[in-house]
């Protein structure tokens, strides 16, 4: 079982990055307008000419 | 007239840069986010524009002495939106900050019950063989995780169990709290003797079920409330303020005492004051309920929400206190609102059964255990078993999850919550009190005879109408199918507007004006206004005319049992057809708001749960004193803050779903308590018998709770 050593920790940590990474998001303000979002999304304006070819 | 716009009471200014917040109308698709802030970005000096498409709401900084913020919504106006200043009320900041700590209390205590779960579940797939240090380790490591985790998410129940037990009440809170407490510490203490069990993955699950309802709650609510500030700047008013030198608009919001404005014809009086010079009828229908206009001189008063009808006024603002209607009107609501008796909430009542029942069965328990002989120990941990098995998740769920999801209902349906929770109020009316002027009858009047005039001419003088600001024109212009104004129209002050017409000319306004006689005898109330075009002339009939659907509504809310009546501000002899019509037989007139409030009183003292319907200011106080009231969103400002809901629209519909989905809601409220009564039936004497396990007590709990929140979402359903 000397294998829980490494894996609990590594376990933790990836839990421990994914609520960090929610915590960020939110005080970010992405959950601010949900909606918006899913529009913003189809807004092309932001690729420039060149890449749109 | 040009004239200058004044918004400095709405910019914020950060070192240089300005900041203003618009509520914005007819946003609708994905193109208006790029128009609204490409456009404004291409303006010289606008640093940012972000427009939040959830609440309809534009941010924009701009470099100040660049631009004036009037120049923004001008911009806006010609792109095709039109927007309102508008200041965040401090409620609403407060609340987000709240959302806020809800959401991350919420991430806490997801990620902490799903990663203890990951231990719990080794634990018990591996019970029988699996090595007890092995055990011990993933106990400790839950332990680890879960007192932190514990600490800050359980925050919110805490702290409200703490403030109910310092007034020495108890509420659903507090069984929570002990649950979660005590499930903690019994883990805590069986980890360290090496013992099978431990409730870690409970407590934690627990917040999480318990979090994920209150974050929904709370978000509802913020989203009801955001619609409700943007009607509110929506609504707000402008003022011509005129300083000796120059006219100009500002917000009715940033109004002064002393201020001198000039009010015209079709504007509404913007706060309360006293004439200068100039004399008009006023119309104040929205302030007293009465229909008949009023003649104003000099030296006369002017009320808030008047319209002016005739001639233009100059006025002074006088402060609150001088004796006006206003002051009699806020004294009588301040005495309502203190004379309200504080309305216990279905979940605190049964809170206030449920604690003390839990609470001494877990104490019988630890008691039976230890008569037959059972070691303490043993008889501890059965009985604090008993308290977590009774934790109250569903029944905590229970009652917030159908409001939420009523709220949301009754949102589609157009009427919109004001303060927390009147669902429960709205579901227990047996009457409803109307009032006439603006509720029963459109806000604004209307042409009543429309039907039997000419239709071509009526459509002629309709779209004619749409150049004049006069009250009465307005009126007549509503009628207009064709909404294009003719060009080169004239007013003629007093008198009415003329235009060509196919080389003839034509002419809408006042009986002189337009050389027609009067013909048929009139009620009271009725205004007249001529047409007359090619030698022919009309004669429209203008008045207060009932909602579309006021009868209909009648009928229906009889129908739901409810005995209904009027009381209005209004002469007897306007009430009367109004009543007839509705087929309301209990109605009353010309009373005064104390008159209102008394009549109300009357029929509470005989047991009548009342449901107020008014929008004028003398309706404020009888809205404050009833057992729950609403407003059409077209009342005064003071009358609708007082309301506990909000409705939308010209239709008086509204207010029969608001009794229907409230009615529905707190059916399915005693549905789901008793579906949490239920569940303990069957896991209290399991857990007396000491056969919990914490994979029964996990299963259970989410079990209990799921079903609850499926049994919540039938209340979507639309009547």
């Amino acid at each position: 079982m000397n294998v829980l050593i490494y894996l609990v920790p590594m376990a933790l940590a990836l839990g421990l990055t994914g609520l960090a990474a929610f915590l960020w998001s939110l005080r970010s303000g992405q959950y601010d307008d949900l909606d918006g979002a899913a529009l913003r999304v189809l807004s092309d304006e932001d690729v420039s000419d060149a890449r749109r070819e | 007239m040009a004239q200058a716009l004044d918004l400095s009471a709405f910019v914020q200014h950060r070192d240089g840069t300005a900041h203003i917040d618009l509520a914005v109308e007819g946003v609708g698709c994905a193109a208006c986010i790029r128009k609204i802030e490409g456009g404004l970005k291409q303006i010289p000096g606008v640093v940012e524009a972000r427009l939040n498409f959830s609440n309809r709401r534009l941010a924009v900084d701009w470099r100040e002495d660049e631009l004036a913020a009037g120049t923004l919504i001008a911009a806006l106006e010609n792109i095709g939106y039109r927007a309102h200043p508008f200041q965040p009320e401090r409620a609403e900041t407060d609340e987000a900050r709240h959302a806020n700590w809800l959401i991350k209390c919420l991430a806490v205590a997801g990620f902490a019950a799903m990663n203890i779960m990951l231990l719990s579940v080794s634990v018990w797939s591996g019970a029988d063989d699996m090595a007890q240090e092995t055990r011990d380790f993933f106990h400790w490591l839950s332990a680890l995780i879960a007192l932190p985790a514990a600490a800050y998410a359980g925050q919110p129940f805490f702290r409200s169990a703490w403030t109910a037990l310092c007034a020495r009440g108890v509420n659903m809170d507090v069984p929570i709290s002990l649950g979660v407490l005590l499930a903690l510490g019994m883990s805590l203490v069986e980890t360290a003797s090496h013992a099978r069990h431990a409730y870690f993955d409970s407590a934690t699950m627990l917040l999480f079920f318990l979090l994920c309802g209150r974050a929904l709650d709370h978000a509802m609510r913020r989203k009801t409330r955001a619609v409700a500030g943007n009607l509110a700047a929506l609504k707000a008013e402008f003022a011509h303020r005129f300083d000796g030198a120059e006219l100009v608009r500002v917000p009715a919001a940033a109004l002064r005492p002393d201020d001198r404005l000039l009010i015209r014809p079709g504007d509404r009086v913007p706060a309360d004051g006293i004439v200068l010079s100039g004399t008009s009828e006023v119309d104040d229908s929205l302030v007293t309920g009465e229909t008949l206009r009023r003649v104003v001189a000099p030296g006369g008063l002017l009320h808030a929400g008047a319209v002016n009808f005739s001639g233009t006024l100059t006025m002074r603002v006088t402060a609150a206190g001088s004796g006006t209607l206003i002051d009699e009107v806020e004294r009588l609501l301040e005495k309502a609102i203190t004379a309200k008796s504080r309305y216990v909430h279905l979940a605190d009542r049964a809170a206030r059964m449920y604690a003390p029942v839990v609470h001494a069965t877990a104490a019988l328990t630890l008691i039976g255990w230890l008569t037959v002989g059972a070691s303490a120990h043993d008889a501890v941990i059965t009985a604090i078993a008993v308290l977590i098995i009774t934790c109250p998740c569903a029944l905590a769920l229970a009652i917030p999850a159908v409001q939420v999801v009523a709220s949301g209902a009754l949102f589609r349906a157009g009427v919109i919550l004001n303060s927390g929770d009147p669902i429960e109020r709205l579901a227990e009316v047996d009457t409803v009190v109307f009032d006439k002027t603006g509720t029963l009858t459109l806000p604004e009047p209307r042409v009543v005879n429309a039907r039997s005039i000419d239709s071509a001419l009526a459509e002629k003088a309709a779209r004619l109408a749409l150049s004049s600001r006069h009250p009465l024109a307005a009126a007549v212009a509503r009628e207009a199918r064709e909404r294009v104004p003719y060009e080169g129209a004239s007013e003629e002050p007093g008198q009415g507007v003329r235009v060509m017409i196919e080389g003839t000319e034509a002419r809408l306004g006042s009986l002189a004006f337009c050389g027609a006689t009067k013909v048929e005898s009139i009620g009271p109330g009725t205004s007249l206004i001529a047409f007359r075009h090619n030698g022919e002339s009309i004669i429209l009939q203008v008045r207060q005319a009932l909602r579309h659907d006021a009868i209909k509504t009648a009928v229906a809310l009889r129908a739901l049992g409810l005995k209904l009546m009027i009381l209005s501000g209004d002469r007897a002899d306007a009430v009367l057809p109004v009543a007839s019509a509705l087929g309301i037989a209990d109605w009353r007139g010309a009373l005064t708001p104390a008159e209102k409030i008394s009549a109300i009183e009357e029929l509470k003292a005989r047991g009548h749960r009342v449901l107020m319907v008014g929008d004028g200011l003398n309706d404020a106080p009888a809205l404050a004193a009833a057992h729950v009231s609403l407003s059409p969103i077209s009342a005064a400002d003071l009358t609708q803050a007082q309301a506990d809901a909000v409705f939308l629209g010209e239709k008086l519909g509204p207010v029969r779903d608001a009794v229907a989905t409230a009615r529905r809601a707190r059916r399915l409220m005693h549905q789901n308590l008793w579906l949490a009564v239920i569940y303990n039936v069957i896991a209290v004497p399991v857990a007396i018998a000491g056969l919990v396990t914490p994979l029964i007590a996990a299963a259970a709990m989410s079990g209990s709770s799921i079903l609850v929140t499926l049994n919540a979402l039938r209340a979507r359903r639309r009547s």
